[in-house]
């Protein structure tokens, strides 16, 4: 009988524009942006929630997590514009980087690029949205509550 | 346990396109350190290696420059934590010395970027963030520092203005600094003029003008234990203290985004150990990667309040006059920052000023001495105090 070849989870290759990660235990992060749903994992054992998501919990040391989605609206920290890109980003430019709070944890991302420079104001209130890139590449951009 | 001290220092001038291999240029940071220090490379028990990785195609690159640089068959290694690396070959150094397991050793730093482009630069230092999070959105490090920047305005009330005037102020010693890599002298009116190229954008709201430039160069700082001091050096510099620590790499895992906690914890660890407060700093070089770092250094330092760092630059207190002079032999903004030399080159300007040594950057008397040198974005932060 022959054996089979297992196939391996690399799906993470397909996060942000650029990904430097191709094999992680957290590759359901991409399995739920397939979904168009932003995941993190929250800890079974001690309840600390986690974002970006970890297969391992710092604090009890257990692996026993489970995802969650993050819903609801969470508040811009702050944001930069870049004009000037790192190479493989080049295309894009310019485009925003940000860091949205929700209280429990915060999130890293980039800003929706239909958002105008005068419409954000740090504090506002926005949401993550899932979207694919024109290479599609899955990732997320934060868009006004 | 006796003291420990630091017996030479030595950098390269720091420049764009050095016409020579990384040995090459560790070897002129050395070659200073070891004539300053009046020893020969058999008196150096043991060398600390230090640069970002990456830049250069060397893997392991202790093993050639100890060659090069006559330092075997004495025991070498590398350390890096990125900008920050010499900082740590220093704390490294001064761990191997206190612990009487060497009485001389030799930190060099160095780094050659220009191997590579600017944009290839970028997304190496991009990649010294959280590659598996943040690098895909298509970081770089004047982005992570504008946010910092952003904030700070936000909260305090500081002005683009405000930073301008950190890069007129370290354009001012950059002239006198015959090692700085941009000499030219700097106005807030280039900052007002959209043609002028200090007020491009580059990530807002930092501009041009706000950001170092990227360069090559070695630095060397020779640590020894107190009795080879005394019997070797006339003006030994004695590291009186020396702070280190560490933050999460991804901003999503931190709480303070107007200020550097790794600064503020390895500043409290490094004033406990010398038993000294802010007020008893004379000179002080901090990591003005880009102006708004400086602007945050005076703060967690304690030079400042929270928000009040603006203060010291609009009244002039960190000019070479003022109540607490920072960075002045020009800072990274002026001299440029090859980033395993930095740390080293840091050390090296403190060390001048408590010997009056420094020439026309000299400040009034100086007896205690603070260099504060971060890695990555506020990632390891490190503060060492130093003493005549
Ligand atoms: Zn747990």
């Amino acid at each position: 009988m022959a054996q089979q070849k297992k196939e391996i989870d690399d799906r993470f290759k397909r996060f942000g524009t650029v990904s430097f990660t191709a094999i992680t235990k957290v590759n359901e992060f991409v399995g739920f942006l397939e979904k168009g749903v932003l995941a993190g994992t929250i800890c079974k054992d001690c309840g600390i929630k986690f974002f970006p998501p970890r297969a391992d919990c710092y604090k009890c040391l257990g692996s026993n997590m489970e995802w969650f989605p993050i819903q609801g609206i969470g508040r811009l920290v702050t944001y930069s514009r870049l004009q000037y890109a790192p190479s493989g980003f080049e295309k894009e430019v310019p485009y925003s980087i940000a860091l949205l709070d929700y209280g429990d944890f915060k999130v890293f991302g980039r800003l929706s690029p239909d958002l105008r420079e005068e419409e954000i104001q740090l504090g506002m209130e926005m949401r993550p949205k899932v979207v694919s890139t024109p290479d599609g590449q899955l990732t997320y951009v934060f868009e006004k509550a | 346990m006796g003291k420990v001290a630091i017996i030479g220092v030595g950098q390269s001038s720091f420049v764009r396109g050095y016409p020579g291999s990384i040995r090459e240029l560790a070897f002129e940071g050395f070659k200073e350190a070891l004539k300053d220090a009046r020893i020969t490379t058999a008196e150096i028990d043991a060398s600390v290696i230090c640069s970002a990785p990456e830049y250069d195609k060397q893997r392991s690159p202790s093993g050639v420059i100890a060659e090069y640089l006559g330092l075997t068959p004495q025991p070498t290694f590398y350390v890096e934590t990125l900008c920050s690396s010499s900082s740590t070959g220093l704390r490294l150094a001064y761990s191997l010395v206190k612990s009487g397991l060497h009485k001389v050793v030799a930190v060099i730093g160095f780094q050659k970027m220009s191997e590579i482009s600017s944009q290839e630069s970028q997304e190496r230092m991009g990649r010294g963030a959280d590659i598996q999070w943040e690098s895909p959105f298509g970081t770089m490090m004047p982005a992570y520092y504008a946010m910092y920047a952003r904030a700070h305005m936000e909260r305090y009330g500081t002005t683009l203005e405000d930073l301008a005037l950190i890069r007129v102020k370290s354009s001012v010693y950059g002239q006198m600094n015959e090692k700085a890599v941009y000499r030219k002298p700097v106005t807030l009116e280039m900052f007002e003029d959209p043609q002028n190229p200090m007020s491009g954008p580059v990530a807002s709201p930092l501009r041009v003008g706000d950001c170092c430039a990227n360069a090559d160069g070695s630095s060397c700082v020779i640590v020894a234990n107190e009795e080879m001091a005394k019997s070797l050096c006339e003006k030994p510099v004695w590291i009186l203290g020396i702070g280190a620590a560490s933050a999460p790499v991804n901003l999503a895992g931190r709480d303070l985004f107007t200020g550097l906690s790794v600064a503020q914890r390895a500043a409290e660890v490094a004033y406990k150990m010398a038993g000294v407060g802010p007020k008893d700093i004379d000179v002080a070089e901090v990591h003005d990667c880009f102006t708004i770092a400086e602007l945050m250094a005076y703060e967690n330092l304690g030079f400042a309040k929270p928000g009040e760092g603006k203060e010291l630059i609009r009244g002039r207190e960190t000019y070479k006059e003022g109540s607490i002079p920072v960075n002045v032999d020009g800072g990274l903004l002026s001299k440029g920052h090859p980033i395993g030399a930095t740390g080293g080159s840091q050390i090296r300007t403190i060390v001048l000023q408590l010997r009056g040594e420094a020439g026309p950057m000299q400040v009034k008397d100086p007896e205690i001495g603070l260099v504060h040198n971060i890695g990555g974005v506020g990632l390891y932060g490190n503060v060492t105090i130093l003493g005549r």
